[in-house]
């Protein structure tokens, strides 16, 4: 399986990641040798086989009683924080 | 490069000497910190090191043990993967993304280590958020390999694997959701362990693929995993897939007898790709766990030489999931004057990245996409079912299986850059048991060309203790495990 220019281009938009001009090439053929190595899945049968999403067969999810089990951090969390005003979390404008 | 000795051998050893008083922990953890000190231009194995912290710690340690309190790794060193979050301080996964991140809490592994007493001495290296095999991908420059400094420790917890190898740190956290602590663990000659899936909490341990990835170990020997794998195990309701059943103490059968165990050489495991030399070492070891009363027979595990492709599909989708949370708004790098809310995004993501991560984060989204989930992430979650189902057979015929950890011995750094499918095929005995949820071990079981070679085990689910067990009694009987790089000794 080949992908071209365009789509490392649109998976890139859809994963949001900006590529430098010299990296599209670069992608274009690694990404073109992965697909081609996982089709190797191909020749396996798997008709009547149920997708396996979990390691551990049979574990349920787990549910939580509805309780509040934490405090506000927000100011500890923030310092991590590129740009914050007011406890607020500062992106570039959305709305004009 | 000239080291200060190292205080002993062994975390065992470092628990009686402690009891013993003959040495304090801060005695220990500043002979430890000097080696670290002196080793760093030459390896590169930490990120941060934390030495007043460290020695604080080590001061509480001791007065602890003065007032008769604590347990016995109170005051022991250790040095935890970059990859766990360690309260004020920094934590940044090998990633330019979280070169600047200053976790404000700890893993759950890293307070239960704390609370039995162990002393951390700083964040070891790795491959940038765990992807890769050779440390290389890191955005702190490469590990090396204390055997061979030209080449690589392995990954992803290379530094992990490279500190306990020079004995800079007696013992290490790791992760391994393909192989990252029994490949590292077999490159630099030391012993590592991935328990089952589900057994050590993943809260706070960075997530690459959530539903591979394990937190685990890297020590000297199977004791020291046993001394410290029960502090760091068991239920915790802040991580949705622990299992909630009991941890036991996996020091008390470490020495049970290998009579009647059963030991499977998986087929597939000695295919052509297997140097010739490192498979010599094999089946050394599996004469000694013979001569230990074990029986050994040949299993097939059919659908294993997929476990590679099955893995670059199931990885690649969670990571881009898992990754999609660093967007340059609430923490790590963010771009400069970004022009809108997507060039914030793409910008802060495509600088913040490797070029590794970008490779699996794009492989998963394309995985994922419209058209494409069924032909891949369906077909690879149907044959990680086939794979799964080999190994249970298997293990209706046998107790533990055996085989090589990695195709070859150390490679030089740089080798096997240029293919990342190269580089990938690095994992090709380790993954299975990652997709199948399975606790392995790789235990240093001799040399080729001066280069440690590494035996895996895997178990069936929660046979910890008797993974343990096989590989303490091979570490009876041989001194790989001992073995120092003459520049480190």
């Amino acid at each position: 399986m080949s992908l071209n220019r365009a789509d490392i281009e649109n998976i890139a938009r859809l994963a949001r990641l900006e590529l430098t001009e010299a990296e599209i090439p670069v992608y274009v053929d690694s990404l073109s040798r992965i697909f081609a190595f996982v089709g190797e899945l191909d020749r396996a049968p798997t008709t009547g086989i149920a997708p396996m999403a979990h390691p551990l067969p049979g574990l349920a999810q787990r549910l939580r009683p509805d309780e509040v089990a934490e405090t506000d951090h927000r100011e500890l969390y923030q310092r991590n924080a590129p740009r914050v005003e007011a406890g607020l979390y500062v992106v570039p404008k959305v709305i004009e | 490069m000239s080291l200060p000795a190292a205080p002993a051998a062994t975390v065992a050893e470092l628990v009686r000497g402690l009891a013993a008083k003959r040495y304090s922990s801060v005695e220990l953890t500043r002979a430890y910190l000097d080696r670290v000190a002196a080793a760093q231009p030459e390896l590169n194995a930490f990120i941060t090191v934390t030495g007043e912290a460290a020695l604080a710690a080590a001061a509480r340690a001791d007065e602890a043990r003065a007032a008769g309190r604590g347990g016995p790794l109170t005051g022991v060193p250790l040095a935890h993967k970059d990859i766990f979050c360690t309260e004020g301080v920094l934590t940044t996964c090998g990633s330019k993304m979280l070169a600047n991140f200053v976790s404000p809490y700890d893993a759950t592994v890293v307070a239960g280590l704390r609370q039995a007493g162990t002393v951390m001495l700083g964040k070891l290296n790795m491959d940038e958020f765990a992807m890769g095999s050779s440390n290389e991908t890191s955005y702190f420059g490469p590990v090396r390999n204390p055997w061979d400094t030209a080449r690589v420790p392995g990954g992803s917890s290379g530094g992990s694997a490279a500190a306990v190898a020079a004995r800079i740190a007696p013992a290490a956290t790791a992760t391994d959701t393909g192989g990252s602590i029994r490949q590292p663990a077999a490159l630099c000659g030391v012993t590592g362990i991935k328990p089952t899936y589900g057994r050590v909490s993943r809260y706070g341990m960075i997530a690459f693929a959530s539903s591979l990835d394990q937190g685990g170990l890297i020590t000297v020997s199977a004791e020291d995993a046993a001394l410290l794998l029960g502090p760091m195990s068991g239920f915790d309701p802040r991580d949705s897939t622990s299992v909630d059943s009991p941890v036991p103490d996996y020091t008390a059968t470490l020495a049970d007898s290998l009579d009647g165990l059963t030991i499977g050489l998986v087929k597939e495991f000695f295919d052509d790709g297997l140097d010739v030399e490192c498979g010599a070492r094999i089946r050394e070891a599996i004469a000694v766990l013979e001569k230990q009363g074990a029986r050994v027979r040949e299993v097939s595990c059919p659908n294993l030489p997929l476990s590679v492709p099955t893995y670059y599909v199931v990885a690649p989708a969670e990571c881009s999931s898992n990754l999609a949370r660093f967007d340059g708004v609430r923490f790590g790098h963010r771009c400069e004057s970004p022009k809108n809310l997507t060039d914030l995004y793409s910008r802060s993501r495509g600088e913040g990245f490797g070029a590794e991560v970008k490779r699996r984060i794009m492989t998963g989204t394309y995985v994922l996409s419209a058209g494409y989930y069924d032909a891949y992430y369906l077909k690879a979650q149907r044959v990680r079912q086939l794979i799964s189902a080999d190994f249970a057979r298997a293990f209706g015929e046998c107790d533990l299986l055996l085989g090589p950890t990695s195709p070859t011995p150390a490679f030089r750094i740089g080798d096997k850059c240029d293919d990342p499918i190269t580089m990938y095929l690095n994992d090709i005995y380790t993954i299975g048991a990652n997709l199948a949820g399975l606790p392995g071990m790789s235990l240093p079981c001799g040399f080729v060309g001066g280069l440690p070679v590494g035996l895996q085990l895997i178990g069936p689910h929660f046979s910890e203790a008797r993974m343990l067990n096989a590989a303490h009694r091979y570490q009876m009987e041989t001194d790989w495990h001992l073995r120092v790089p003459a520049a480190f000794a």
